[in-house]
Parts: C-alpha cells; sequence; structure tokens
C-alpha cells in the first residue's frame, strides 16, 4: 500500500496531535484560572481535558475498520491488522477514562492543566503506533515516545519529592532496559540484515537461527519489554513510580504501557518469532512464576494503597504472562481478554482510590478504615475492582484468570497453572485486607468532600465493563477472537 | 420449557437483595419485608418442586438450557434430581427461618439482608447447576457475603474468623476450577457439562482420575469440612451471628458433600474406588476426633461446631461404603444435620441473646425457669446424638449400616464416636437445663413466639423422619440407586 493509501490508517493519530497543538497552544491563553467565564459552571481548568476527550472520542470515531488482510503501511513500517485494531481500540479506552479520571483529580494544578493533557494525547498516539508497528525500529521509537512521556507524566507533581523520586527512578530502568533492547535489536540486525518483522519471521521459519543468538536476542528483547510490562526482575521501578507519580498518571501507567508493552510482546514472539520463543517457553515460565509471587508476597506488607496496587499489578502481569507461556489460540485469547479486564479493573482501582483521596486526603491503608459508612458508594465500587482483581467470579478479572489457567491446563502446563491458583489465594489476602478496612472498621478520618462528576461517569463506566465483561463475555470473547484470527499459523 | 421455576428459586432472592439496595437505609420495616418476602416466595416454590417432582425417576427434571459463553461452550444449565431435591428444600426452608431469625440483626440492616440475600442466591443455585463453570461461579459468590456477614456481624474474633473462613475455602476451590479445567480439556468434544462428563470421564486413566479427584477433593473437603481442613469451621461458627451460623451449619457444609455426590463420585467413579479407604478413615477420624473435641468444649456454640464436623464424618463413610444404604444414608445425613444443627444454632441463638455468655458451666436449672426451651432442646440433643424414632438415628444407622460390610473395624470405631456424642450432648443438657438454679438468670425469660416459629417447623420434620423415614427417603432412592449403578457399587 502507497503513502497516500496508507495514512487513512493513521488518522486516529493525526487527530490525537491535532488536538494535543492546539490544547498546548491554547493553554498558553486560556488555561489560566478565572480568566475566561464559562457556561453550565464548568471550570476553567477542565476545558483542556475536555478538549482532550474530544480528541480521544473523534480518533476512535475513526479507526479504521476491521481488514481481511493484514495491510502494510508505509513500507512495512506499521501494520493494519485486526490485531493492532484491538489494541488500539483498548488504548484509546486506556486514555479517555484516564483524562475523566484526571479531570476530577485535585491535586494536579489547574495553571499546568494544558501541558499534562498534551503529554497525555501524545502517550495516547505513542500507544496508537506501538501496537501497529511491524518493524523492530518503528517498536522501538514508539515504545521510547511513551516512554519519554511517561518520566515527565510521573514527576508531574515538581514540588512533590515522591514524584520526582518515582519519575527519577522509573527513566533510570527506563534507559537500561530499553538500552538493553536497542542493542537486541541492533542484534537482530547483524543477524537478519533487516529489522523488518515479517521479513525475520519468513528466515526464522526455515530454522537458519543459531540457538544461542536466538537466547540472546529472547533475553534482551524481553528485558526491554519486561520494563513495560513491570516483569520481575525489571519490576523494580514500579512501587516507586506509581507511589510518586499523580495518581491518574498512576492509573495511566499501570494500563497504558503495560497492554502495549504485552501487545508488543505477542506480535515479536508469539507471531513472528515462534520458533525462537517456542524452544524457551520454560524460562518465560520462570519469569511468569517469579513475577506473580514476587508481585504479590510484597504486596501483603504494603500500608500504602498505590504501593499496594503497584506489587498487585506486577503480580497481574505474571497472570497474563501465564498466557503468554502458552503461546496457543486459547492463551492468546486468555492474554487479550485478560489485557481487557485488567485494564478496566485497574482503572477502576485507582480511579477510587482518586475518588477517596479527594475526600479523605491520604492514601495510607489505614485511612480507608470505616470507608464504607462515609462513602457507601466509592467503597462499595472499590470493593467490587478488588473482588476482580482477586479473581472471584463473576466479575470480569474471574474470567481473565479463568481463560489464562484453561490454556495452561490445555497444554499441559500444570506446574504454572498450580502457581498461578496459588498466587491467586496470596492475592485474596491483601485485597480482602483493604475491604476489611473499609467494612468492618470503625471511621477515624471524616472529611467532607467535592462532587466529582467526570471521575463518576468514568467509574460507571468501568463498573459496567467489568460486570458486563464477567457475566456476559461472549461479544466480548468473539471480539477478542476476530482480532487474533491471523495471528495463530 | 414452560415455567423456568430453579430459575426462580435461585435468582428470587437476588432480585429481592438488588430491591433492596434501592430501599431507604431507615426503613427497616420494608428491607425486612422483602427479605421475609422472597425467602417466604422461594420456600412455596421450593414445596410446589416437591410435590411436582417425579421421585420413580432419577434422571434430571425441570431442566433450563441456555448458552452463556458459547466460545467455550460454557451453558447455564439447571437441573435437578433426587441429590439436589432435599438439599434445595433444605436451603430455602433455612433460608427462610434464618431471615425470620435475623429480625434481631440490629445494626446495618440493608447490607446485612442484601449480603444475606445474595448468600442465599449462591446456595441454591450451588445445587442446581448442572454445567461446571456455572457451579463454580455459584460456589464462590457464597464466600464474599459469608465474608461480611461474619466479619461484619460478628462476635469478637470476628476479622479472624472472616478472612481465615475466605482464605480456607478460597485455597480448596481454586484447585477446583483447576480439575474443572483438566475434566473440560480431557473430555471429547470439550465439554463443562456434568451429565456429559458423566459419561465420558469415567474413561479417563486411573492416573488422571486420581489427579482430578484431588483437586476436586480439596475444594470439597475444605467446605465439609474434612480432617484436617476442620480449622476454620469452629472459628466461623462461634464468631457468626446466629442465623448466619445456621446457614453455615445447615447449608454450607453440605454444599462440600453434594459436591462429592454431584461430581467426584459419578464422573471419576475408577479414583472413587481408589479412594475409598481414605474416605472411610477420614469419615472415622471426623467422627470420633469431632466427638472427643466437642466434648472438652465449655462454649455451647463451640460443642454445636464441633458436633457438625463429627456429623460430616457419617457422610463421607456413607460415601465410602459404595453401597446404596450407604449413600443414602450420607445423603439424608446431610439433610438431617441441616435441620438439626441449625435447630441447635437457632437454641444457641435464644440462650445467648438472653444470657450474653456461651459458657456451659455459667448455667444451671434453666428447665425450671424456661420450661418450653427445655423441651425444644432435649428433642434436637437427642437427634443430634441418634436416638431412635428422631431423624438423625435414621441417616446414621443406615450410613453404619451400608458401611460395616466393607469396613468392619472402621465401622465399630465410628460406633464409638456415637458414644462420645450422647456423652457430650446430655452433658450438655444437664449443664444447661439440671442442677441448682444459677442466681444469674432469676429473671430469664423462656423462649418467645417469634423464636419458636423458627423451630416449630424443624421440630415436625426431626420427629416426621424419624418416625417415617420414607417421606424423606422417596426422594432419593431412585437417584441413588442410578448412582451406585454408575459407580459400580454395590446395590444394597
Amino acid at each position: 500500500m502507497n503513502i497516500i493509501e496508507s495514512i487513512r490508517f493513521i488518522i486516529p493519530e493525526i487527530i490525537l496531535l491535532g488536538f494535543a497543538l492546539t490544547i498546548l497552544i491554547s493553554s498558553l491563553f486560556i488555561g489560566r484560572r478565572g480568566h475566561l467565564n464559562v457556561p453550565y459552571g464548568l471550570r476553567m481548568g477542565n476545558l483542556p481535558g475536555l478538549l482532550a476527550l474530544a480528541a480521544v472520542v473523534a480518533a476512535a470515531l475513526y479507526l479504521p475498520q476491521t481488514q481481511k488482510t493484514n495491510p502494510a503501511l508505509f513500507f512495512n513500517m506499521l501494520t493494519g491488522d485486526s490485531f493492532s485494531l484491538f489494541f488500539k481500540e483498548i488504548c484509546l479506552f486506556i486514555t479517555g477514562i484516564v483524562i475523566l479520571i484526571s479531570m476530577s483529580y485535585k491535586a494536579l494544578n489547574e495553571d499546568t492543566m494544558g501541558e499534562y493533557y498534551f503529554l497525555l494525547l501524545n502517550a495516547g498516539i505513542a500507544m496508537l503506533l506501538a501496537v501497529s508497528s511491524d518493524n523492530l525500529l518503528m517498536i522501538y521509537l514508539s515504545l521510547e515516545m511513551l516512554s519519554l512521556v511517561s518520566y515527565i507524566l510521573v514527576a508531574f507533581l515538581k514540588h512533590d519529592p515522591l514524584s520526582s523520586e518515582g519519575a527519577l527512578k522509573y527513566f533510570l530502568f527506563g534507559a537500561l532496559s530499553t538500552g538493553i533492547m536497542l542493542y537486541g535489536i541492533s542484534l537482530v540486525y547483524g543477524l537478519f540484515g533487516t529489522v523488518d518483522l515479517s521479513t525475520i519471521s519468513k528466515v526464522m521459519a526455515q530454522g537458519q537461527v543459531n540457538a544461542i543468538a536466538g537466547l540472546i536476542l529472547l533475553l534482551l528483547i524481553l528485558a526491554g519489554l519486561s520494563f513495560k510490562c513491570s516483569l520481575v526482575p525489571f519490576h523494580m521501578w514500579a512501587p516507586d513510580a506509581y507511589q510518586g507519580a499523580p495518581t491518574a498518571v498512576t492509573a495511566f501507567i499501570s494500563a497504558g504501557p503495560k497492554a502495549v508493552g504485552f501487545a508488543v510482546l505477542l506480535r515479536i514472539f508469539t507471531k513472528n518469532f515462534f520458533p525462537l520463543y517456542a524452544d524457551w517457553s520454560g524460562l518465560i515460565m520462570i519469569i511468569s512464576i517469579f513475577t506473580m509471587t514476587v508481585g504479590n508476597i510484597i504486596a501483603i506488607s504494603q500500608d500504602n494503597i498505590k504501593r499496594m496496587l503497584a506489587y498487585s499489578s506486577i503480580a497481574q502481569a505474571g497472570y497474563i504472562l501465564i498466557g503468554f507461556v502458552v503461546g496457543t489460540a486459547s492463551g492468546m485469547e486468555g492474554v487479550l481478554y485478560y489485557i481487557l479486564a485488567y485494564a478496566l479493573m485497574n482503572l477502576g482501582a485507582f480511579g477510587c482510590v482518586i475518588l477517596v483521596s479527594n475526600f479523605i486526603k491520604s492514601d495510607a491503608i489505614e485511612d480507608y478504615a470505616g470507608l464504607s459508612k462515609r462513602y457507601p458508594a466509592p467503597a462499595f465500587m472499590l470493593t467490587v475492582f478488588l473482588l476482580s482483581l482477586a479473581g472471584v467470579p463473576p466479575l470480569a478479572g474471574f474470567l481473565g484468570k479463568f481463560l489464562v489457567f484453561a490454556a495452561a491446563i490445555q497444554s499441559r502446563f500444570i506446574l504454572l497453572a498450580v502457581a498461578g491458583v496459588i498466587n491467586s489465594v496470596i492475592a485474596a489476602f491483601y485485597y480482602m485486607r483493604i475491604i476489611k478496612y473499609m467494612y468492618l472498621d470503625e471511621p477515624k478520618v471524616i472529611t467532607a468532600g467535592p462532587k466529582q462528576a467526570p471521575l463518576q461517569i468514568a467509574l460507571v463506566i468501568i463498573m459496567a465493563g467489568v460486570l458486563i465483561a464477567g457475566l456476559y463475555p461472549a461479544p466480548f470473547l468473539s471480539w477478542i477472537r476476530a482480532s487474533q484470527s491471523f495471528f495463530v499459523q | 420449557m414452560n415455567f423456568p421455576i430453579l430459575s426462580y428459586i435461585v435468582f428470587l432472592p437476588l432480585a429481592g437483595g438488588l430491591l433492596i439496595l434501592f430501599t431507604p437505609k431507615k426503613n427497616i420495616t420494608l428491607i425486612k419485608a422483602i427479605a421475609t418476602a422472597v425467602t417466604g416466595i422461594g420456600l412455596i416454590l421450593s414445596i410446589l418442586l416437591l410435590a411436582k417432582f417425579n421421585y420413580a425417576s432419577s434422571s434430571m427434571q425441570f431442566e433450563e438450557v441456555l448458552s452463556w459463553i458459547p466460545s467455550i461452550n460454557v451453558f447455564y444449565h439447571l437441573g435437578i434430581d433426587g441429590l439436589s431435591v432435599g438439599l434445595i428444600f433444605l436451603t430455602t426452608l433455612l433460608s427462610f427461618l434464618a431471615c425470620i431469625g435475623s429480625y434481631g440483626i440490629g445494626t446495618r440492616q440493608k447490607e446485612y439482608f442484601f449480603l444475606y440475600l445474595l448468600l442465599s442466591t449462591g446456595m441454591l443455585g450451588t445445587f442446581c447447576a448442572l454445567d461446571l463453570v456455572l457451579f463454580y461461579v455459584l460456589w464462590e459468590i457464597v464466600l464474599v457475603p459469608m465474608y461480611f456477614l461474619i466479619g461484619i456481624w460478628g462476635g469478637a474474633r470476628k476479622e479472624y474468623a472472616a478472612i481465615k473462613f475466605f482464605i480456607y475455602t478460597l485455597a480448596g476451590s481454586v484447585f477446583m476450577l483447576l480439575g474443572i479445567l483438566a475434566l473440560y480439556f480431557t473430555s471429547t468434544p470439550h465439554t463443562f457439562s456434568i451429565l456429559e462428563l458423566g459419561n465420558t470421564a469415567g474413561a479417563l486413566t486411573l492416573g488422571s482420575q486420581i489427579l482430578i479427584f484431588i483437586a476436586f477433593y480439596l475444594g470439597f473437603a475444605v467446605k465439609v469440612p474434612v480432617f484436617p481442613f476442620h480449622t476454620w469451621l469452629p472459628d466461623a461458627h462461634v464468631e457468626a451471628p446466629t442465623p448466619i451460623s445456621v446457614l453455615l451449619a445447615g447449608v454450607l457444609l453440605k454444599m462440600g458433600g453434594y459436591g462429592f455426590f454431584r461430581i467426584s463420585f459419578p464422573l471419576l467413579k475408577d479414583a472413587a474406588h481408589y479412594f475409598v479407604l481414605p474416605f472411610a478413615i477420614l469419615g472415622a477420624i471426623n467422627i470420633v476426633y469431632g466427638a472427643l473435641v466437642a466434648m472438652a468444649q465449655t462454649d455451647f456454640k463451640k460443642m454445636v461446631a464441633y458436633s457438625s464436623v463429627s456429623h460430616m464424618g457419617f457422610v463421607m463413610l456413607g460415601l465410602a461404603s459404595m453401597t446404596a444404604t450407604g449413600f443414602n444414608g450420607a445423603l439424608l445425613e446431610m439433610f438431617n444435620h441441616g435441620i438439626i444443627t441449625g435447630g441447635m444454632f437457632f437454641l444457641v441463638g435464644v440462650l445467648y441473646d438472653r444470657a450474653h455468655t456461651r459458657e456451659l458451666d455459667k448455667f444451671g436449672g434453666l428447665g425450671v425457669k424456661m420450661p418450653v426451651y427445655a423441651g425444644v432442646l432435649t428433642v434436637f440433643a437427642l437427634a443430634s446424638l441418634g436416638l431412635p424414632g428422631l431423624s438423625g438415628f435414621i441417616s446414621e444407622f443406615m450410613s453404619l449400616l451400608g458401611t460395616y460390610p466393607v469396613f468392619k473395624l472402621i465401622t465399630m470405631i465410628s460406633v464409638l464416636g456415637l458414644i462420645v456424642t450422647a456423652g457430650y450432648f446430655l452433658y450438655m443438657l444437664q449443664r444447661i437445663l439440671l442442677g441448682p438454679l444459677n442466681e444469674r438468670w432469676v429473671n430469664i425469660l423462656d423462649i418467645n413466639k417469634r423464636e419458636l416459629f423458627t423451630l416449630i417447623p424443624l421440630l415436625i420434620i426431626v420427629i416426621l423422619i424419624g418416625v417415617y423415614p420414607l417421606s424423606a427417603l422417596k426422594y432419593q432412592l431412585a437417584s441413588i440407586s442410578a448412582l451406585v449403578q454408575k459407580v459400580g457399587g454395590l446395590p444394597f
């Protein structure tokens, strides 16, 4: 497909970019508090947010249709396949929800909201590009763009030392792991003479890769992606970055980059480097087990809810990885469904954390004591999201676990499945601990909070998603099946 | 399919619970009325079910099948046979009575009754589900409301008891999930249908049957509870509020036993035969150990809790026999234990509400002050210790009778447990009702009409089954003989 024809596939990215620039420029003039009167009681600070939301909605409307074939765009740099489309939809959904969440997040300074949404939309663009890249260099560039934006977003509370510390750790780990990945890509180029994935996969299918060279390649590229997905041992940045970042950004980096990381992981290994991956699935299995176990065990002793959710999301990545280890069609289906469920419940949990922190001005788990008495709705919603994360049926998180465990049992990865279920019991303990504080204990801190319409809208959407995806998953599953159908050889 | 009666029975409580969510928190009368109405209608429906149930047939009745998740062959499949019909009646009856017993709940009534009704739906659904995924979902739904019901409205160590219950049961049931998945992938064509798996899963090799059996066993044994997985039970029972203890002992424990009857034995019959000896031994341990520990208790409620451990041993023992008599005894024991121990927990609650203590040694001579209570308590205690003429005797006797030809020594040891049981129940009656009146209880009031109303139906059933066992047995005979035939047991 030539360049002119290719352009219609990146209209969403162009829309996001246009809006992002508009927001950035307009915020110079109208972003200041109280300069203009806006009807319906909307505060000025929300205008960039509304623009950003409009951008995401418009981009979603202009997403290309599902393709029967796999169009190669811009000289094979990008692809318009239905797999990328699935992730584009998820990424836009995440971005949209994070924008809604951010509009109610009080810790952000209204004067800098223009920059904030500019960065967020740029992260959206980077995600859309990353999931549709079919070229290692393009993957690297878009992931790096996503990382750079994420570093700035994490550091956005510039007067908060925790925010800066988190961003610095995030940056150092990111720099290291993407450096390693880039080295891996250069080796790929050395071995195959190209960084184009579909060309490489053809060569690889003929079985001409030295086993040692293959292992090195796998490890190097995996290192870069492990950072994005916060897999052990590249997880250490996550707790600090999650805790230090503005909570709305935490919600974003826990869902967005992780989904992208898994999308790229699947595209590179399961689709293109399958022979390489098949030889070393035992290694990835060990990573999966360690990721679950480390995340869950450390999460138990946390006393800050953001930090606890950070470890929980490390553990969740371990579960998702189960489907990737298995590598079959049902494993893929499990991964895709789990990512969808994970994005929903994690965004929901962080949304509730923001809602609550706006009331009680604290993220300490102890301060959640008696929350259900004072704020029944947030407590109830947080309970649903935590139960979903714990994998209690009939919520979305349960079906996600069900599908990945099913894939593992089907391919006789019994050890992996057993590790998975034991981990979900461990995890249940710390999720229930928060619920215990909210419902079983007496309240300590009681303050009145402001109305937060956008956040409540976001939470209601997510809540509906978690319930529907759990109770009536048939449409979601057929959507997933359609998007990965071409993927499995 | 005309009137989907099972769906109504299962989901009516949930509908009532959702209705309660939209009721003002202050309007406690309305909340109670809704809860009573839906559980009452559920009871009426289940009586209708009993009336229309064809007990000559061993096949599934009132079946409802709808596609739920087509891509992995999951169906919304409900149906009952002789194994489940009695338990459904038991559940609706206890749900209704315990709902009336819940009127005394003094705080956060809206949340309480919502969770209570959610619990009810989970329990009823577990007994009706014929699709393993549906079964698992409903099985797990029970956990969450139970956690809150113990954790919020429980006694002094409620938080510990609630999380212990939750983690224990979850730990067991996740392995059951793996077992479910293993059954699915070893069947051709892949299916979660319990009925279809009943025809195909028996063809699996002994090795894989054993693995899957163990996975299910972990799920069910925690619920029953079988020694050594029983330690959550005394904590949960003692801390839970009275109506919840009633449901815990009356219904939740039966979910485990029902699992053996519905899934483990018919689907994995070679493994079941392989494990009969451990089953018998564990059953005997449950009976004797539970009874001895109960004997040592000074807390009334804890004593009844350990008596549950003991009585559930008869279920294990009857299952181990692989005979029709043993199976019939085990299934009937589940029903009888639900009725009797449900009643016992109500009676514990009656006393606790008045005395605010459950220490057996602090009572004495209450028979004079509370004659009606004393009468009812005596009947239930005698039923529980297995006095002929009352329901407990029938099922325990059948259980032992069925097992004796197969495991003579183990049966004899188990009978010793019965002696201990008689001992601790009579000792309990002595400490509470007889002897000199403790001066603290001079003004204690006898059982009131509401409390009596919750006990009378149970009392009638205890006597009815004791005098005329066929009234209950007739519902299960056909299904049990089909089950015995299926697992290759002895038809006597």
